[in-house]
């Protein structure tokens, strides 16, 4: 079993999704039921994931390969290393998440909604185990399905014009990542990703390539100036479609810079480096500064995301700089910089997920009652639901990055790592601390604190056993990569070094 | 047990009270929660002064121990682990003891609140995260502590969530501190870009092979790197120490219960920054320019926010601004490189001001929560032993020989007249007057509120009475040291050579060892301070005080009257709060607000993506005519078409 355990991943929820639309829409107990038992296998089967995993290689894991279309070389392949295996299990964590979180609150048409998810999940796992180029773009596209369909749906009042612009930004990034691929097929005659890794290419290939994938995670991270589906779409998705949104399918993007842009295009990112870091910084504090204006909690998580993705995106691509900056004879100084760098991105992205996961689900449950999203709506929450404030206070401090939980780590080690290259790259994202803060406790503020502020707040009810169990597993893991990320570091120590070594040496022929 | 053990206890101990009386609030209840507490935190107490009696007394060697491997990347070490030396157990002692009279007196205080469980399980969160910080051996855990520290803060200042003020004021706290925890975490990235470890012992030990080395901010300036470091550190210090500009928040925060303004807010949480500079000595000593600009900071801390002590009629922040004004005299310390002075002057401040608050909290109690000293007077007779420990504490705050203070605010005065940096002379003047303004506002306070009418209504003044005895037993537990502590501590301290493993000072700063020629014993220097002028102004600033606020009140009519214009510079604490408000919190409101309409809503959506579907959507209106399913239509098109086609080869190939 272990040899398909990786197809077992993807396909398990699939053809899970079957018997769960064959319940039927006048058996949504039942459909819930099957809905919540297969995302619990998806879990136990990841469970070997885990701990068959050797920390102590890069090389690619559970490898399946087989051939799919010949006649172009394409195949059936998979694998996962440090950066997938961690984002795997992230996403069959929050795929029983999704399913819990959407019990009560979803009465409408719940046997396609759960098959929804059940898709997506099996579609996600499927993006990050793909060692193949073309299975890998067959993934990235068809997950826009289920997503489309879950905010088109489910979705609030606007969700029509969310949807088509968000199926239009990815669509469109995704088409030149599609014509990138074809041409490193041309060239290398594989759509073997790492075959690619180590394809030499001159600088002007590389540099319309880096281009191309550029274009694809840029909108999916989504990086500024091209994230502003992202808050339409967490505003009109339902909770569970902001939860996967949030802290899975943005992971995509900045997965794929991992590997895709940094390995494949080393040079070429080296030369157009300045762009991510200045998108990367802009994000973190425009963003930042937008993030504070919002009245709405939805948005305001939404532009707090793609702050928080921007340190993902800078710590990956910082390394050109900290080269630059170290000069050639510090090689340790580089190492040490860039490894910061990488693996903080990677942690700020599990992290990311798991807090941002967090604070929808935290929205959701005040949404459920009161069928508001305004801030204006609420105030002194923390009156009525005593237990649910002091998990919200926990997961906006987690966002605002406080030490001891998860929030810290990413940002921390990227911040040290920016240091290495560039005085002002650090303190420009260091500035995080203070906006981070600033809008995370102003909405603290205005809904959570205070007095009751009108009759829908005095008549709430403080979250039930279901919602707890929720949000006390994401608070566990939220305080355990706080306090000890050791594990999820070392865990993808060796494919961070081997990243570097590809990506410090010049492909240019 | 051995000692690792024992370490580790100290701080989890408070911690399994703090989540016990947390989660579990309902089935301990209220007396459970504050047993479970006050036993993590006595316990750890009790740990703290038997490790203290091994390093201090017994002689023992420093501990550096680490506990587990926080994580690992690529050549660098992350650690959590602890450093207990003489500075360290110090702390720890001064800690645990302020925590567990604050939490005796908590019982008190806050018997009729609701929250009582949740108080509990803060404060002693708060001294977990207090011990973590003082005993980390490493910059990250002393950044968690210091972070932590700070969210405990917040949620106590804003303890009483309901009010606006409160709310207001905690959230203020937290973001000013993270403007000061900015420029700490930048220090940090900079030790480690530099030393490639966050290591305290390697990191000192590599100290001096950064000399000379420089930074570039800006093109073309050249910064030393050490003074960088050190800046950015103290940074994080003027913000958690409470340093002018970074000082408004701590006035707000007298919004939280007066037990957490003693403990945090006055006795331990504002001096992690002095601790910290104190532990940072070997990189401190390498910058005489930052030196300088702690001096500076500090000398201004201490004279200004005294002056505005003189002027506030709430009792809590006379006290407040009073802190403010000490915190400057330590900061003033390390500036001249008299750490040990500075850090004696936190232990004997963190007895006193803890006894201040809870006298200044007693006294609330009996006002039914009223704060306004103008409404007070004549409780001297309704509550002796308030009255009594108050009074030690103020003689100890102004320095009136033989008292706690008194040693360590002349030693201060002491190091700055003898130090040489730039700045020295400046804070010289600044602290001597603060010794006047020190005297003034304690003495107002102590007459305005136990002597004199009786001015408060008939309905408080019928209910005035004593307060409990889990509240008067923790002030007179505080006010034995807050007497005698300076006597009995002074010489081995600061003279004995006591803090030689923790602080390091470069022999041409030591201005403590030139004092140290002329030191005698605590009597001989108490004698002698009848011919300082710093006795003599004490007694200047307490002759005016009995003038004004005792003998003759008109006379603070008169010169409120007069000063008027300084007055009204006093009230408005200089304006800090209402610039910040206007620059910071609305600026960036607006900031935010403009750059989302213009920029999101504006140019990317407005003008980018709906533009441009809307400019799909012209084209494809446009072309929707040519497929009309008219057969003419196409035919008219096939034959332009074929025209254009022929008259393009006609043109393009006249050459063949």
């Amino acid at each position: 079993m272990s040899v398909h355990l990786l197809s077992l991943l993807i396909w398990l929820p699939i053809l899970g999704s079957l018997p769960v639309l064959a319940a039927g829409e006048q058996r949504p107990g039942i459909a819930r039921i099957l809905a919540l038992l297969v995302t619990l296998a998806a879990l136990a089967c990841s469970v070997p994931l885990y701990t068959g995993f050797d920390g102590g290689t890069a090389d690619m894991q559970f490898v399946e390969r087989m051939p799919w279309i010949e006649a172009f070389s394409i195949f059936y392949h998979l694998g996962v290393d440090g950066f997938s295996m961690p984002l795997i299990l992230l996403t069959n964590f929050f795929g029983v998440i999704v399913v819990i979180a959407g019990w009560r609150s979803i009465t409408k048409r719940v046997h396609q909604y759960m098959a929804s998810f059940l898709i997506l999940q099996g579609l996600m796992v499927g993006v990050f185990a793909a060692l193949d180029g073309m299975l890998f773009y067959i993934f990235f596209e068809a997950m826009l399905i289920p997503m489309f369909l879950v905010i088109g749906v489910w979705g609030g009042e606007r969700r029509v014009y969310a949807t088509i612009k968000f199926f239009l930004y990815t669509f469109l990034g995704s088409v030149f990542m599609l014509v990138g691929l074809i041409w490193l097929y041309l060239q290398s005659g594989s759509f073997a990703i790492l075959d690619w890794h180590v394809l030499p290419l001159s600088l002007t290939a590389q540099t319309w390539l880096f281009l191309a994938f550029f274009t694809a995670f840029a909108v999916k991270v989504p990086m500024w100036p091209v994230h502003t589906w992202l808050p339409d779409a967490h505003v009109e998705a339902p909770t569970g479609g902001s939860v996967i949104l949030a802290a899975i399918m943005l992971k995509i993007g900045g997965y794929g810079f991992l590997r895709f842009s940094l390995p494949i295009t080393p040079d070429g990112s080296s030369h157009l480096d300045w762009l991510i870091i200045a998108f990367s910084l802009i994000a973190v504090v425009y963003i930042g500064f937008v993030a504070l204006a919002q009245s709405d909690m939805k948005k305001l998580i939404a532009y707090s995301s793609i702050a928080h993705m921007g340190f993902a995106t800078l710590g990956f691509f910082v390394i050109f700089a900290i080269m630059r900056a170290a000069g050639s004879d510090a090689d340790q100084q580089i190492a040490q910089g860039a490894a910061l760098g990488i693996s903080g991105g990677m942690i700020q992205m599990i992290s990311h997920g798991f807090i941002s996961g967090a604070l929808f689900l935290c929205v959701g449950v005040l949404y459920d009652r009161v069928h508001s999203r305004e801030i204006s709506a609420y105030g002194g929450v923390a009156n009525k639901m005593p237990w649910f404030a002091a998990f919200v206070v926990l997961f906006f401090m987690a966002n605002s990055g406080l030490p001891g939980t998860s929030g810290f780590v990413g940002e921390f080690m990227v911040i040290l790592s920016a240091f290495h290259a560039n005085f002002w790259y650090a303190a420009l994202a260091g500035l995080t601390l203070i906006l981070g803060a600033a809008y995370s406790l102003y909405l603290v503020k205005r809904v959570i604190f205070g007095d009751v502020a009108n009759q829908e707040v005095a008549e709430l009810q403080d979250i039930n056993i279901r919602e707890g169990m929720i949000l006390s597993v994401l608070a566990i893991a939220v305080l355990l990569f706080g306090i000890w990320p050791a594990p999820l570091i070392e865990l993808m120590q060796p494919t961070v070094e081997q990243l570097l070594n590809h990506v410090m040496q010049t492909k240019v022929p | 047990m051995d000692i690792k053990t024992i370490l580790l206890l100290i701080p989890l101990l408070p911690l399994a009270g703090s989540i016990i009386a947390g989660l579990l609030r309902n089935q301990v209840g209220r007396a459970g929660a504050h047993w479970v507490t006050i036993l993590g935190v006595a316990a750890s107490c009790g740990l703290s002064f038997y490790v203290f009696k091994l390093i201090a007394l017994d002689g023992m060697a420093a501990i550096n121990t680490s506990i587990y491997t926080w994580a690992l990347t690529d050549g660098i070490r992350f650690e959590i682990g602890f450093l207990i030396d003489s500075l360290t157990v110090v702390m720890m002692v001064v800690v645990t003891f302020v925590s567990l009279m604050v939490h005796i007196y908590t019982i008190g205080y806050m018997r009729d609140d609701p929250g009582y469980q949740r108080f509990f399980s803060y404060i002693a969160l708060f001294t977990f995260s207090m011990l973590m910080l003082v005993m980390s051996n490493n910059f990250l855990q002393l950044f968690f502590g210091w972070e932590a520290v700070g969210l405990v803060s917040y949620l106590l200042i804003g303890f009483w969530f309901k009010k606006e003020s409160a709310i207001f004021a905690n959230l203020k706290a937290f973001l000013v501190n993270r403007v000061g925890d900015f420029g700490f975490l930048l220090g940090i990235a900079a030790i480690v870009a530099t030393f490639g470890t966050l290591d305290y012992a390697e990191t000192f030990a590599r100290a001096p092979e950064a000399v000379g080395q420089t930074i570039s901010i800006f093109p073309g300036t050249e910064w030393a790197l050490l003074t960088f470091i050190c800046i950015c550190l103290f940074i994080g210090a003027m913000g958690k120490s409470a340093q002018a500009p970074l000082h408004v928040w701590l006035p707000d925060s007298m919004e939280g219960p007066t037990p957490i303004s003693a403990l945090i807010h006055a006795a331990t949480m504002v001096t992690a920054g002095i601790f910290m500079v104190a532990r940072m000595s070997p990189l401190f000593e390498l910058s005489e320019v930052a030196l300088s600009f702690v001096l500076v900071i500090g000398a201004i801390t201490a004279l200004f926010m005294g002056l505005i002590g003189l002027v506030q009629n709430d009792i809590k922040r006379v006290v407040a601004y009073s802190t403010l004004s000490q915190l400057g005299y330590m900061t003033v310390a390390l500036g001249a490189s008299a750490y040990s002075a500075a850090i004696f002057h936190l232990m004997t401040h963190a007895f006193f001001k803890a006894l201040l608050f809870l006298g200044a909290g007693s006294v609330i109690i009996a006002m039914h929560h009223r704060q306004d000293m103008r409404e007070m007077g004549g409780l001297r007779k309704y509550m002796p032993i308030t009255f009594i420990t108050a009074w030690l504490g103020s003689l100890a705050l102004m320095g009136v020989p033989l008292f706690s203070g008194f040693y360590s605010k002349d030693l201060i005065i002491e190091a700055v007249h003898l130090a040489q940096r730039p700045g020295a002379g400046f804070a010289y003047w600044c602290v001597l007057i603060g010794v006047v303004v020190t005297a003034l506002y304690s003495l107002r306070l102590l007459f305005l509120t136990f002597h004199g009418k009786e001015r408060m209504e008939e309905s408080v003044r019928s209910h005035l009475h004593e307060s409990p005895l889990v509240v008067t037993v923790p002030l007179i537990l505080l006010a034995v040291p807050s007497v005698l502590i300076g006597y009995f501590t002074v010489e081995p301290m600061l003279f004995g050579g006591f803090f030689q493993d923790a602080i390091q000072v470069n022999p041409n700063n030591d201005v403590l060892a030139e004092i140290g020629h002329h030191f005698h014993g605590p009597m001989a220097m108490a004698l002698h301070a009848f011919v300082t002028p710093v006795f003599w102004l004490v007694v200047l600033g307490s002759a005016a005080a009995v003038l004004i606020w005792y003998w003759k009140p008109q006379l603070a009519v008169w010169f409120s009257q007069t000063l008027s214009p300084v007055q009204r510079v006093l009230d408005k604490k200089y304006w800090f709060d209402e610039a910040y408000q206007f620059l910071f919190a609305r600026g960036s409101l607006g900031l935010g607000k403009s750059l989302w309409r213009f920029g999101d809503a504006g140019l990317i959506d407005g003008a980018l993506v709906n533009g441009s579907a809307g400019i799909i959507g012209r084209l494809a209106g446009f072309f929707r005519h040519l497929q009309s399913g008219y057969l003419f239509h196409y035919a008219f098109v096939m034959i332009i078409g074929l025209i254009v086609i022929i008259a393009a080869f006609v043109i393009f190939h006249q050459g063949i």
